[in-house]
């Protein structure tokens, strides 16, 4: 229980600490904290392995009184994910956000912002109360917001307000939900609601989350403002808010659909869902394609990656959460989740990488980069076969349990979009790959820190262990999963 | 009487809130905004809602307010001549439309809400008041996390400054006119401000006030202060200013993990230590708070010659 106090109360302390000390202090100050919270939460997913989840009454209040949180596996993996993903983050920040190369407004925002953007997603991941799901949100979005505008251009600002208007309209959605649900059953608690009495207003709370947490997400149709704020922001911002921020909001609408309310998933409802996703798949990949620049074929592939996420409802919610092959298909989906947080932050650093060499994310610029930085090609590479779902990979993992899950449920059109997906990003990664490792260098090349080319590589890395290793994490993920529904409504 | 009253209000509410959507003008759309709040504070009143009223007033009308009427000050003096020409929003506005008529029907349709009786709980906490007995204890996670919340609002600001302003003195420049409204009003209102502001934190205890409600008032009297030019503009580099930025948040966090090296829960507060550990909790939030709330609204570092 102590480390799951750590990992939620150490980056929030470790932000306040950067914000009140002496700039100087700002860098060792935060990466201590990085450190002891990334600790923790290898810990803490240890005892979630051998004990099980692990609950905490906060105050000692029990629900409805007071909010209870709980580490359950698939918490845990995102808590795991999340730190290895910071720690790269700010390894390669204390490079890349050094005061000389970044400025001193953003050298000095950067730190916080990251700590406090980790304290909120720990918070989202372990909340078993809507409204506190609510305040964790909150505290995300205004970090992410901050995070894109911290670049400073004019271009940025534009995005980070475009950002903030989507995210407040989702915000408001969401609480607007919240509030009928406590009107119908004075209670936000998660647990209490799965074992509710069904009210009126219960369907039209669920709309409205469910709504508000999409515009969240960025799933197609509600995609628009991620491109521009993901590759505007400086990269390893950038690898936070792609890898890691939308998983937040993923995840409550996991604890939704699967915990909370799962007998109002209607048929058609997951069937839309999981069409929506589809589309993303299939149109951010499209627009992948036709991008000239790193950073923003690497944004659209996330408007890509994260709609897959979302097949997971059909496949295994509703009806089919009591079928055999619904623990294949929810566990691909988080899968999904984890190997494409890993890949991801590696792409966007060395997006960060290929900037600091030769100034530019222009594909036309990067030609023939990985000759003077090989790691940094490698590293490129390996993140590129787990998005496109290549074997040994965890985004192979992740895509295989999902199409098995889709053929054994007779939905075979999923298994045409995860192939069409797999095909779609392999084209638009290749016009990259390609660009790097051409023979003809085009511009002059900085040298650049081995330590930092070799943070992506380590992410990269992990993300194809991901697949090689993957009886751990799907033992892991199965720890406190929902039970399947005996019988639908 | 009361239901000529509320009905009046209602209406009222009503028109206002169409001004301040569909009216021509920025500043028009402003000044309808800020009357929308005063009678939104009104209307919680009616509801019996004071702490929310208090809080409505405070932001939604009062530093809301400051905040829109300065953006709209700095526009006209970046010569933007006329309001950028938002043509009407069928989306928005369908959505909006539907989402309030879905709100009305769920009104109608949903029983009375019941909620968990505070009766047996209220009294372990100390507090009178079941407002602050819900925010420092049975969902202290939430308010700690809120106060957080205003903390990464306050980053986000500040990442708008430009980087050669960073190290200017935050906010425009105002200039007071000796001897004018603002110069007088700057020096009368301090004073009865913090008293009242004060009040309310001590108060909150067992009676409507709190944290939050007596932070804004304090916010807006640094606020006053700070525009008649009693008071300078802090530097972010300031110590003083990012010490009392963090101390609220600071405090609880550590209140909390206190806790746990006692070998209580997190965020536990024990009868024993209750009301005197949630006064100094209060006071230091309130700190934070009204700093915080005074600084978003001055805005980021900013090297520009005064405004008028």
């Amino acid at each position: 229980m102590t480390a799951l106090v750590i990992v939620l109360a150490l980056p929030l302390a470790g932000a306040l600490a950067v914000i009140a000390l002496p700039v100087r202090a700002a860098v060792p100050v935060a990466l201590s904290a990085t450190a002891l919270t990334a600790l923790s939460a290898l810990v803490l997913a240890a005892s979630v392995w051998q004990g099980g989840p692990v609950t905490l009454m906060v105050g000692g209040w029990q629900p409805p009184l007071g909010i209870a949180l709980q580490a359950d596996g698939l918490a845990a993996a995102l808590i795991v994910m999340s730190a290895l993903v910071v720690g790269a983050v700010a390894m390669a920040a204390w490079f890349e956000m050094a005061a000389a190369r970044a400025g001193p407004r953003a050298a000095f925002g950067f730190w916080p912002l990251m700590l406090l953007l980790w304290g909120a997603l720990n918070a989202v991941y372990v909340s078993r109360d809507l409204f506190n799901l609510y305040v964790g949100l909150e505290l995300l979005s205004l970090a992410a917001v901050a995070l894109v505008a911290i670049s400073g251009t004019a271009q940025a600002l534009v995005a980070a307000l475009r950002y903030m208007i989507f995210a407040l309209a989702g915000s408001l959605l969401y609480l607007a939900g919240v509030v009928l649900v406590y009107a119908g059953h004075g209670t936000l608690d998660i647990g209490l609601l799965s074992a509710r009495s069904p009210a009126p207003g219960d369907a039209l709370a669920l709309g409205l989350m469910t709504a508000g947490l999409l515009a969240k997400t960025a799933l197609f149709p509600f995609h628009v403002w991620l491109p521009p704020a993901h590759a505007s922001a400086p990269a390893p911002a950038s690898a936070l808010l792609s890898a890691l921020v939308p998983k937040a909001s993923f995840l409550i609408l996991i604890r939704l659909w699967f915990e909370a309310m799962p007998e109002l998933a209607s048929t058609a409802a997951l069937l839309m869902l999981a069409g929506l996703g589809a589309i993303a798949v299939i149109w951010g990949g499209v627009l992948a394609l036709v991008q000239s620049r790193l950073k923003l074929i690497v944004a659209y592939s996330t408007v890509a990656q994260l709609g897959y996420m979302f097949l997971v409802f059909p496949l295994a919610g509703g009806d089919g959460s009591a079928q055999p092959w619904a623990a294949g298909a929810w566990t691909g989906a988080m899968f999904q989740a984890l190997s494409h947080g890993l890949a991801k932050a590696a792409m966007f650093l060395v997006a960060g990488i290929c900037i600091a060499a030769v100034g530019s994310d222009r594909l036309g610029d990067l030609r023939g980069l990985a000759r003077a930085l090989p790691m940094t090609g490698f590293a490129f590479a390996l993140a590129a076969i787990t998005l496109m779902g290549l074997p040994p990979s965890g985004g192979f993992t992740a895509k295989y349990l999902l199409m098995t899950s889709a053929f054994a449920a007779g939905q075979w059109p999923w298994a045409l979009v995860l192939a069409g997906g797999g095909l779609l990003a392999a084209a638009y990664l290749y016009r990259p790959l390609a660009a790097l490792f051409t023979r003809d260098a085009r511009l002059p090349v900085h040298p650049v820190a081995r330590a930092w080319q070799g943070v992506p590589l380590a992410l990269a890395a992990l993300a194809v262990l991901l697949g090689l290793l993957s009886a751990a994490p799907f033992d892991l993920l199965q720890i406190g999963r929902p039970e399947p529904a005996v019988e639908g409504l | 009487m009361s239901l000529a009253l509320d009905l009046a209000l209602c209406g009222l509410i009503l028109c206002v809130a169409l001004g301040a959507v569909v009216g021509r003008g920025v500043f028009r759309s402003v000044i309808f905004f800020i009357t929308y709040g005063l009678l939104l504070a009104i209307g919680w009143a009616r509801l019996g809602a004071k702490d929310v009223a208090l809080a409505e007033a405070a932001i939604g009308a009062g530093l809301t307010g400051v905040l829109l009427l300065t953006a709209h000050g700095r526009l006209r003096r970046m010569s933007v001549e006329r309001a950028p020409r938002v043509g009407p929003n069928p989306m928005a506005a369908t959505t909006g439309i539907a989402v309030a008529l879905a709100l009305g029907w769920a009104w109608f349709a949903l029983p009375a809400p019941t909620a968990p009786d505070l009766a047996a709980a209220l009294p372990l906490t100390g507090m009178g008041n079941p407002v602050t007995g819900v925010l420092l204890h049975f969902r202290a996670w939430d308010t700690l996390l809120e106060s957080i919340v205003l903390l990464a609002a306050l980053l986000g600001v500040w990442m708008l400054a430009r980087d050669v302003d960073w190290h200017a003195p935050l906010g425009l420049r105002y200039h007071a006119r000796p001897g004018g409204v603002l110069a007088s009003f700057g020096r009368l209102l301090p004073p009865i401000g913090l008293s009242f502001g004060s009040y309310l934190v001590w108060a909150g205890a067992d009676g409507t006030g709190g944290a939050f409600q007596g932070g804004t008032v304090l916010a807006a009297v640094v606020l006053v202060a700070m525009m008649a030019g009693v008071l300078p503009p802090p530097r972010v580099a300031q110590g003083g200013l990012r010490a009392a930025l963090v101390v609220g948040p600071g405090v609880f966090l550590l209140s909390g993990l206190l806790a746990v090296a006692l070998g209580m829960g997190f965020l536990t507060l024990p009868p024993a230590v209750a009301k005197p550990a949630t006064l100094i909790i209060e006071v230091a939030l309130t700190v934070s708070i009204a700093v915080t709330l005074a600084v978003l609204v001055i805005g980021p570092p900013d090297d520009k010659e005064p405004v008028r």
